[in-house]
């Protein structure tokens, strides 16, 4: 019982930043229709900019909004300067539908590549603020520490500030609309142009957050070829779809879903078949609910 | 005033509009008629800002509107109901109503544009809450209408109000669009199939066929032109 509590608390922890991840994938899919596998890349980028804050200030108050920042105005400029120009031009032939995600792939080597360029060997370090010992409850540690509460704590205020955003906004209504009905939202004098830059704008905030805390939460350190990126962009495009990628409420519940199934396969079957369970997810929720888990049959959330 | 010259469109290799002129005088409420493919809503989308024109000028007042993107024409006054219930179905009604008040500075008027809607579409007013979805046809049609006049337009585009609705309702709906229009002192351009209720409500008429103008004039010399009741009117 003590180790299954444990176990739900580790996936709830690794299942919350997988959401911020899938959160990142879905505003970008809900504000310009691309996979935007970029967005691997743009928390990496911003992690290392994270990292050089917090050897500069010292402090991880500091580097967490300043990688906030940095991730949202390279997302947006990637939407602007690579995306944009190839969405105007894509849909006239077959073939070009896939462009845009072709691109972003492309993005996502060159990001690494110019990463291996800057930093080279040198490795970028994000030491927990917090303490990363568990709390003692009745004489045992449990998998509950400072730093993951206060994880989980970011990632709450996180949801609730976007959730608050959306729906209680102009800037959210605009968001929605532009999602739904680009055409109809331009003709009720939305500037659906600007407003996707700022969709994208909040994805690389949402991803530079979960790049920050993939690391805390992991080894502690980031190299530009850190496998545990790439888990995440994996992670969070499995939990994007489970939740039906139209969907931010979706997206959270595909995150924990699949963060507390990995931890417990993790745990009681073994860690070699993670990877393999995570795929395997991922196919089953396309086979028997290709709308995910919440989603309806050709309905859309707000 | 409205004044189209030569306006030619091209979608791709076809020609949708063959050199169409049209005047529009401030306060007219002015019918455009025609079969399907007549070049009816191109017209519309190219006046909006959605399609682009390959020849010819439109100016509203001294503005070129040609070239101009529709989020831009808004705000100078033009609005353009699309073809279908133009509404999004996921919003709420007062969302719906917000969306077409956002891009205005002053938050008093659109508040009080609001008002004016749900007072002249009481019915929006009791499901302000509600999603779109849950709307019937007619209501969707005000709701369209109703987000549109929440930009406080002067120029109103209107592409097929009556698609798809019963003919109660398309009563009701052509009664408010002439009711608008004289008290708000709108000029409107009213795209229709339903040729004789456009006709019933229009101070003139235009009758677009493959692309070029057929015939135009006051709405009551096309209701009673002989060759326009047996193409358009049927009888």
């Amino acid at each position: 019982m003590f180790e299954f509590v444990n176990t739900l608390l580790i996936g709830i922890t690794a299942g919350s930043i997988y959401s911020l991840m899938a959160i990142a994938i879905v505003l970008v899919w809900r504000s310009t229709r691309v996979v935007n596998f970029a967005a691997g890349g743009i928390a990496l980028a911003s992690t290392f900019v994270g990292a050089t804050i917090l050897e500069t200030t010292g402090s991880f108050w500091i580097a967490l909004p300043v990688a906030m920042l940095a991730g949202a105005a390279l997302s947006a400029f990637i939407e602007y300067f690579f995306l944009r120009p190839l969405l105007h031009r894509s849909g006239e032939r077959t073939q070009e539908i896939f462009l845009p995600i072709i691109a972003t792939l492309g993005i996502l080597g060159v990001m690494k590549a110019l990463l291996h360029f800057i930093y080279g060997e040198k490795i970028g370090v994000i030491s927990p603020p917090l303490s990363d010992k568990g709390f003692i409850v009745s004489g045992e540690s449990i998998a509950l520490s400072p730093l993951r509460l206060m994880i989980l704590g970011i990632v709450l205020v996180l949801m609730i500030g976007l959730t608050l955003i959306f729906q209680r906004t102009n800037l959210g209504l605009s968001l929605r609309a532009a999602s739904f009905a680009p055409e109809i939202s331009r003709l009720s004098g939305i500037r659906v142009d600007l407003i996707r830059t700022l969709g994208w704008a909040i994805s690389g905030a949402a991803g530079a957050t979960a790049g920050i805390l993939q690391t805390v939460n992991g080894s502690g350190s980031v190299t530009p070829e850190a496998f545990e990126f790439s888990l995440l962009l994996v992670f969070g495009f499995v939990a994007a779809v489970i939740g039906g990628i139209e969907s931010l409420i979706g997206a959270v519940i595909g995150g924990l879903t699949l963060g507390i199934i990995l931890a417990i396969i993790l745990m009681y079957v073994g860690g070699s078949l993670v990877f393999f369970s995570a795929f395997l997810i991922l196919i089953l929720v396309l086979l028997l609910r290709p709308h995910g888990i919440i989603g309806v049959k050709g309905g859309r959330r707000a | 005033m409205l004044r189209i010259k030569n306006l030619v469109v091209d979608h791709g290799a076809i020609r949708a509009l063959h050199g169409v002129s049209i005047s529009i005088e401030k306060g007219q409420l002015a019918a455009v008629i025609g079969a399907n493919g007549a070049g009816k809503t191109t017209l519309l989308r190219t006046l909006s800002g959605l399609n682009k024109a390959s020849d010819g000028s439109a100016t509203w007042g001294d503005l070129n509107i040609l070239h101009s993107k529709p989020e831009s024409l808004v705000r100078h006054g033009i609005s353009h109901v699309s073809e279908g219930k133009s509404v999004i179905p996921e919003l709420t009604v007062a969302e719906n109503l917000d969306l077409g008040a956002l891009w205005r500075r002053n938050r008093k008027e659109a508040a009080q544009s609001k008002r004016e809607v749900v007072e002249l579409f009481p019915r929006l007013g009791e499901r302000l809450s509600q999603r779109a979805d849950s709307l019937s046809g007619g209501e969707r049609q005000m709701l369209a209408i109703g987000r549109s006049m929440m930009s406080k337009p002067q120029l109103l585009l209107l592409d097929e109000p009556s698609l798809g609705l019963a003919p109660l309702v398309i009563e009701q709906i052509f009664q408010s669009i002439r009711d608008l229009t004289t008290a708000m002192g709108l000029t409107v351009l009213l795209v229709e199939q339903n040729a004789m209720g456009a006709l019933k409500i229009a101070d003139i008429g235009i009758v677009l066929n493959l692309g070029s103008i057929a015939a135009s004039g006051s709405a009551a010399a096309l209701r009673d032109d002989p060759a326009v009741r047996a193409a358009y009117l049927g009888f």
